[in-house]
This record gives C-alpha cells, sequence and structure tokens, in this order.
C-alpha cells in the first residue's frame, strides 16, 4: 500500500531524506521514528505528493506521487504536524467544508462526521467555533478531518502528541479498528510506547537516511541482543551464579538475585530451575527483563552516532 | 481474533476531463469556488473586516456625494462649473476604490496568514490542484471588497442621479471607472500573492505591500489627472487615455495572475522562505551568474571563454525573446514610417535642391565637436538602455519591448518623410546606417534581455524556482550589458561622432 524506493529529497544542497526504502502492506502500521529534522516530515510530504522527490519513486495506495498527486491525495488521509484549524469555523461546519473538498455528498460528509466525532467523544463539540477547541479537540478533529473520505492509507503526524491519557487510548482504539478494516497507517511519533502497541513494522530515520527497519522483535534482537532473563530467590545465592556460568551467559548478580542472557530460553530456563531446585534454593521468580523500544531506539542511534563519528 | 477485510470505499474526487477543456473549466471553477465560498464566509465572520465593507458601502459614498454637492456649487459660484463636473466622476473612482484597497489586507490574510497559522498544509494534502487553490484564493481576497466597491458606486451615483445634482454621466466614463476598480482589485490581489511569497509571515507581507500601495497610489493620482484635463473628458466613447490604462492594468494582472500561479506551488508554499534580505548572497548569486558559461553558474575560466562560450550562450538562451523583439522593432518602424506618410504629420523639409545649396553652413555644423559629441551620444544611448532594463524588471519585460521601439518608430517616421521629401536615399543611408547597424543590433539585444529578464517570472523553468530563474536572467543581463551592449554602445558612438558625419557630407557631395 506504501511502497518507496530510494526516496530522496534535495533543497539546495541540503539533503533532508537520503534513499529511504520503506513497504507497508495494507492493513498493517508502520511507525517512523526519529529526531526532530531527521526527516520524517519530508518524507511524509512526498507521500502526499506535496514535495516532489529529488530522485526516486513512492506509490501510495497503487499511485505513484510524482505521475498521479491528485490521486495519491485523495486516497490517503494527513494528519499535519500543525492542525492548521480554522478557528473560526464551527466544528461541522469545517468538516463539511473538507467533505466538499472530497466531493462527499453532504449527507455522508454528515453521517461519518457525527460517527467519527461520537468515536472520539467531540459530539458536543459540533456546533462549537474551533478557536475555543482544546489543543486535545482540536488534535482529535484534525483526526476526523484525515479519516473523513474514508481513506485507505493515513499518514498521521503525532497523533496523540496533545491528549489526555483518556483521548489517547481512544485515538489508538481507533487506529486499531481501521486496521482491522485493512487501512494501512505510517506514524511519526516520539511516544514510543505508542509506537510499540501499535506498530507491526518500526523504522527509524536519522539525517534522512532508515538506520533501522523491522518489526520489535527483529529490531530487538538485532540491536539489543538476546532476551535477559531474572532469577530472584528467597534467601541467598551462594556462589550459584558462578555454577551456572557454564550453563547461562551471566550478567550481573546481586545476593538473592541474577541476570543471564539466553538464545534459546525453552532450554536454559528449566535447565537453571532445576538447577537452583536440586541445591535447595527457593525460587521466587523467573521472568524476562523488558525491552522497550526505548531501550532499542537509544541503541540504534547510538550505533549509528559511532558510526558517522567514525566515518567522519 | 478474527480478522476481515472489508470493502474501502474510495472517495476520488471527479478529475477535469482533459477532452473537453470547457468541462474541465467547469470543474476547475467549481473546486476553487468551494475555497472561495469558505474564505468569503470566514472574511464575514471578522467583523474588523465586515465593519470597514459596510462604512465604505453605506455611509462613505454619502458622504461623497454632499462633498461632491457642495464643492460643485462653491466653485460654481466663481463660475468655474467645469472643475465641479469633472469632480463628480473623480469622486465615483474614490468610492470605488477605497473599498478594493481592503483587498489588500484580505489578500495577505488570506495568503501569508494561512502560512501563518500553518492552516495551508491541510488544504495542500487535498487533491485540489494548486491552480484551483490559487484561484479560489484571488476570488476569496477580491468578492468581498468588490461587492462593497460596486455597492458604494452604486449608492453614490444613485444619490447624486436623483438627488440635488441630478448627475447625468457618460455611460462609458462609467463603465471605465467600474472597468478599472475591478482591474485595480486584480492586479492588488495578484501583486499581493507574489509579495506574499516572499515572506511568511502577515507583518513582513504588510511591510512590503508598500511596492503594491504606491504604485497603485500613483497610478490613481495619474487617473485623476487625466479625468480632469483630458481633452475627450466628455466624450460620448470615454476618455481615451483610462481605456489605455485600463488595457494596461489588465496586461499587467494577467502577468502578475501568471507568476501568482506559478508562485502558489506545493513545494514553493512549504519551501525556503525568505525573510532576511542576504544582499551580499544575491549579488554574489547575479556575479556568478554573469560570468558563468551556463545556467548551472560554472564560471568562465577567463575572458576568452567568458566571450567565446559565456556570451554566445547567453544570447542563445535569449533567442526567442531576440525574435519578439525584432518582430516589436520592424511594426515600430512601420508604424513610424506610416505617420510620416500623412500630411498632417510630415515635417516640412526643404527639397533636396535647397539643402545642397547650404552646403557650406551644414558642413561648418557638422564639424562644430560641440554639436556631436562622442560623450553626449553614449550618455544618451547608456541612459535609454538602463531605463529599459530597470522598467522590463518591474513590467514583466513589456517595457523592454516599448522603450527600444520608440527609437525605431522615430527612425521609420524620419526615414518616411525624407522619402517622401524626395530625397536621394544614399543621404538617408549614408547618415543613418554607419552607426545604425551597431546601435540597433545593441538595442535589439537590449529589448530581448529585458523582455526575457523581466518575463522569466511569469514562466519559470520547470524545475527551477522563480527566485532563481529571475537571478539568472539578471545575471545574463548584466553579463551582455559589460560584454555586448557597452562595447557596442562605445563603438556606435564613436563611429556616429566622427564616421557618419563623414559619410553624410560626402553622401551630399560636400566631401
Amino acid at each position: 500500500m506504501i511502497e518507496c524506493h530510494d526516496l530522496t529529497k534535495d533543497f539546495g544542497t541540503f539533503r533532508a531524506v537520503d534513499r529511504i526504502n520503506l513497504n507497508v502492506p495494507a492493513g498493517s502500521v508502520l511507525a517512523l521514528l526519529g529526531a526532530n529534522g531527521a526527516g520524517k516530515t519530508t518524507t511524509v510530504r512526498m507521500m502526499t505528493s506535496i514535495l516532489q522527490p529529488t530522485s526516486g519513486t513512492a506509490r501510495i495506495a497503487g499511485y505513484e506521487v510524482t505521475e498521479s498527486p491528485a490521486q495519491v491525495r485523495a486516497h490517503v488521509g494527513v494528519l499535519t504536524e500543525q492542525h492548521g484549524l480554522y478557528e473560526r469555523m464551527k466544528g461541522m461546519d469545517y468538516l463539511a467544508f473538507f467533505g466538499r473538498v472530497y466531493h462527499l455528498p453532504d449527507s455522508e460528509t454528515r453521517k461519518r462526521a457525527l460517527k467519527l466525532m461520537e468515536q472520539f467523544g467531540l459530539t458536543f463539540a459540533l456546533d462549537k467555533r474551533l478557536g475555543e477547541y482544546s489543543k486535545g479537540m482540536k488534535q482529535k478533529l484534525a483526526l476526523v478531518r484525515a479519516m473523513l473520505h474514508n481513506p485507505p492509507v493515513l499518514l498521521l503526524d503525532e497523533p496523540t502528541s496533545a491528549m489526555d491519557p483518556v483521548s489517547a487510548k481512544q485515538v489508538r482504539d481507533a487506529i486499531i479498528d481501521l486496521q482491522k478494516e485493512s487501512r494501512t497507517f505510517l506514524i511519526t511519533t516520539h511516544n514510543l510506547t505508542e509506537a510499540q502497541i501499535l506498530a507491526n513494522k518500526i523504522a527509524i530515520i536519522r539525517h534522512g537516511k532508515i538506520i533501522a527497519n523491522g518489526t520489535f522483535d527483529e529490531l530487538a534482537r538485532q540491536f539489543v541482543g538476546d532476551p535477559i532473563m531474572e532469577l530472584r530467590v528467597n534467601g541467598e545465592l551462594n556462589g550459584f551464579a558462578k555454577d551456572l556460568a557454564d550453563t547461562v551467559n551471566i550478567l550481573e548478580s546481586g545476593t538473592d538475585w541474577i541476570r543471564y542472557r539466553t538464545s534459546q530460553p525453552q532450554q536454559d530456563n528449566p535447565n537453571v530451575l532445576r538447577r537452583a531446585m536440586g541445591l535447595g534454593i527457593e525460587v521466587v521468580t523467573l521472568a524476562p527483563i523488558t525491552q522497550t523500544l526505548e531501550d532499542i531506539y537509544l541503541r540504534v542511534v547510538r550505533e549509528d552516532e559511532g558510526i558517522t563519528e567514525e566515518t567522519a | 481474533m478474527a480478522t476481515h477485510t472489508p470493502h474501502i470505499e474510495l472517495n476520488t474526487p471527479q478529475s477535469a476531463p482533459m477532452s473537453n477543456p470547457l468541462a474541465g473549466f467547469r470543474q476547475m471553477m467549481s473546486n476553487a469556488l468551494i475555497i472561495t465560498r469558505r474564505e468569503v464566509a470566514d472574511s464575514f465572520r471578522d467583523w474588523r473586516i465586515l465593519a470597514p465593507i459596510v462604512i465604505l458601502t453605506f455611509l462613505f459614498p454619502f458622504l461623497a456625494q454632499f462633498v461632491a454637492t457642495q464643492f460643485t456649487n462653491y466653485v460654481d459660484s466663481f463660475g468655474a462649473r467645469l472643475i465641479g463636473e469633472r469632480t463628480v466622476p473623480f469622486l465615483l473612482m474614490i468610492v470605488g476604490f477605497f473599498p478594493i484597497s481592503i483587498s489588500l489586507v484580505i489578500a495577505l490574510e488570506t495568503f501569508v496568514g494561512e502560512k501563518e497559522r500553518r492552516s495551508l498544509e491541510p488544504l495542500l494534502s487535498t487533491p485540489l490542484t494548486n491552480t484551483e487553490l490559487y484561484i479560489g484564493k484571488t476570488l476569496a481576497a477580491m468578492i468581498p471588497p468588490l461587492l462593497s466597491s460596486f455597492g458604494g458606486m452604486a449608492v453614490y451615483m444613485l444619490s447624486l442621479f436623483f438627488g440635488e445634482y441630478q448627475w447625468r454621466p457618460q455611460f462609458l466614463l462609467v463603465v471605465q471607472i467600474i472597468l478599472l476598480t475591478g482591474v485595480q482589485a486584480l492586479v492588488m490581489v495578484a501583486g499581493a500573492v507574489v509579495v506574499s511569497s516572499q515572506t511568511n509571515s502577515t507583518r513582513a507581507a504588510n511591510l512590503l505591500a508598500s511596492f503594491i500601495i504606491i504604485p497603485m497610489a500613483l497610478i490613481i493620482q495619474g487617473e485623476s489627472v487625466i479625468m480632469f484635463m483630458a481633452p475627450d473628458a466628455d466624450s460620448p466613447r470615454g476618455i481615451g487615455a483610462l481605456w489605455a490604462i485600463i488595457i494596461g492594468m489588465m496586461v499587467v494582472a494577467v502577468l502578475f495572475l501568471r507568476v501568482g500561479n506559478s508562485i502558489f506551488n506545493r513545494e514553493e508554499l512549504l519551501g525556503n522562505i525568505i525573510d532576511k534580505l542576504n544582499i551580499r548572497g544575491f549579488f554574489a548569486k547575479v556575479w556568478r551568474y554573469a560570468r558563468a558559461v551556463d545556467d548551472n553558474g560554472t564560471p568562465a575560466k577567463n575572458l576568452i571563454e567568458w566571450y567565446s562560450r559565456a556570451i554566445p550562450y547567453t544570447l542563445h538562451q535569449i533567442r526567442p525573446a531576440i525574435k519578439i523583439a525584432g518582430v516589436v522593432f520592424i511594426i515600430g518602424f512601420v508604424a513610424g514610417n506610416l505617420v510620416a506618410m500623412h500630411p498632417d504629420f510630415r515635417l516640412p523639409l526643404p527639397p533636396q535642391d535647397v539643402l545642397l545649396t547650404m552646403r557650406g553652413q551644414l558642413h561648418d555644423f557638422v564639424f562644430r565637436v560641440e554639436v556631436l559629441p562622442m560623450g553626449f551620444i553614449l550618455d544618451q544611448n547608456i541612459r535609454v538602455v538602463i531605463l529599459t532594463f530597470m522598467l522590463g524588471m518591474f513590467s514583466f519585460g513589456v517595457m523592454g519591448l516599448v522603450i527600444p521601439p520608440i527609437t525605431l518608430a522615430v527612425l521609420g517616421y524620419i526615414c518616411g518623410t525624407v522619402f517622401v521629401a524626395g530625397y536621394n536615399p544614399i543621404i538617408l543611408a549614408g547618415s543613418i546606417l554607419p552607426h545604425g547597424v551597431i546601435e540597433l543590433t545593441v538595442l535589439l539585444i537590449t529589448s530581448a534581455s529585458a523582455l526575457a529578464m523581466g518575463a522569466v517570472v511569469t514562466r519559470p523553468p520547470k524545475g527551477s524556482t522563480v527566485g532563481h530563474a529571475w537571478t539568472v536572467r539578471l545575471g545574463d543581463s548584466i553579463k551582455l550589458f559589460i560584454g555586448v551592449i557597452l562595447p557596442g554602445l562605445l563603438i556606435a558612438a564613436a563611429v556616429e561622432s566622427i564616421i557618419t558625419p563623414r559619410i553624410a557630407l560626402w553622401s551630399l557631395g560636400m566631401m
């Protein structure tokens, strides 16, 4: 649904996006992560045919961005970084305007607007002027605008950045629902927890280049390594950590806990438990240390910084 | 959880059928009007726009009507009724102009304001084309002020028509004032878009708006003088000079609209914005292109390469402009010639025989150095060239096709007059051709260069921004000025001062 091949954008001598390749199949969510100025917005703008790629190609919903810009924009819903609402308009009037722009019949616009506004808990604000909306309400309305014409592809820039937890949950639920309806999403965000919850695939962009791309598990394995297990016992370990060193890779240990890395938890964990019980050690818990997307992201960026410095 | 793939309804906007231009135009206007309707409604929601519009439509015309009546009665008491009569249509123009000045404010707000508030990007993400967005916004900026303007003019005219004054204006004069009002609004709005392109803040745009307001104020002053003093001010066919201004303003409006349309594209709108004036950087860039052997700014290695590659390349680049200027030169020459054929406009030249009896006086006259000094000729010609460049720059190249051809018209007139007087053509050729061949070539290049530089903003080359394209052409013009025009004028002045007089006298049999 979203395919980019060597997509590049130069502004004069500055290369904002550097030969990026992305493939997001229908019904999946790609989270595009990166620092401010990494090239996320420029990438999204090329995908909506707002900016012309300097080289490379991008196909969105089957349409090439340079050959069929109007078709691309018709099949894409965009939540821009700045919501850019018309403050003097009322909520319903605003959506009616965009409905006309997308050539939706007024009755259809109203039907869809009411449904989406209800889904996002905004029905009460339909007749309020947008200047009276809170920041979170404005963001939700901008999302409703992006979804109004029922596009198969949605490009969302920071979809929940200004929202309270309840509103953010509503938006995440809406994204999950739409994903089930085969809608395709590209989300740029700094909220890594959200990205981890929503995304099927994660791409990290830095200085205009994609430096990591894959599922969470793939990235975790690639950049953080094998899972880390933590064993907690009742009482003291009394040299048990040393005994285990021939079986697993001990990372660190305390008086009543051990952390080890294993590539085969299915085999190693029962083995560790058996040996502990054999020595009369009472095991309280054996659980994996949770690896977060934040760990992966920081690792990826640090590694890339190292590469960049070495190259320099 | 079971997943399903439901039918996705795709709402593709109707695209304009390419095979039917009329349907395509209708579709384009229909899409543009969606924008217009929203923006007009938004304008009318703002009391700061609404209040002056209401005042200028319903109150100001009555004030103008009162002033017109009182002033007419006052000057009439001194026997100067004519001044009063001419003031009435002038005030009609003023009643119309005040509201359209608001169009400039709305245009700056609608174009720059949206950029500033970042509300443009959601609109740019829709399937509307750049042209549809541009037309929609331009109409939105024009409609409320024009409604106010025409409303105010109607109120003013009706109050004078049915009031004490019993005004019965010339129909076409009223038409002219209405047309002027409309076209001035269009020029201001189209100009505002161009101004808007150079900034991303309303404050900066308002400051730059003086580039529109000042020329417009000068035009209004000119129009008012014409309305008072034109010999055909009471003509039922309207005032000739006003027709000329209307046509000229229409041309400017069309050119401004073209520039605006090329600037109002997604790439430019979200691209780099110039808010700081980097004069040194600008001149460095211009100088780079003045030395360049191509449009990429590759500098010539030395003077020989500059003359052998850079100048021929630029002349090749402006070839279409040279052809156009050539045609206009021929038209100018023919027009001058035709004027000379008319007995009313012909100079009373003495017959050739009489001229030949004055040989001695002519000889003394021609060889008095102060009559045709080289510096004077060069100074005059350089002034013409600089004026052509300067006016061409600010008139989309149009004035580049007006000033130099005047010389050709004069030349055509002289040739026609001399020919009709029955002079030997050798006399004419001897007096004009020696320096004329160089001078006319240089003028042709000047004209073409000014045209190319001014016109490039209306249609920048594909992939180039307006600013870059203009800078390249400015560099080209400087290149041609230094490399061709200035040396050419120097040689021509020398020839005209030293050689031409001798050849002219020789052709008269005096040498």
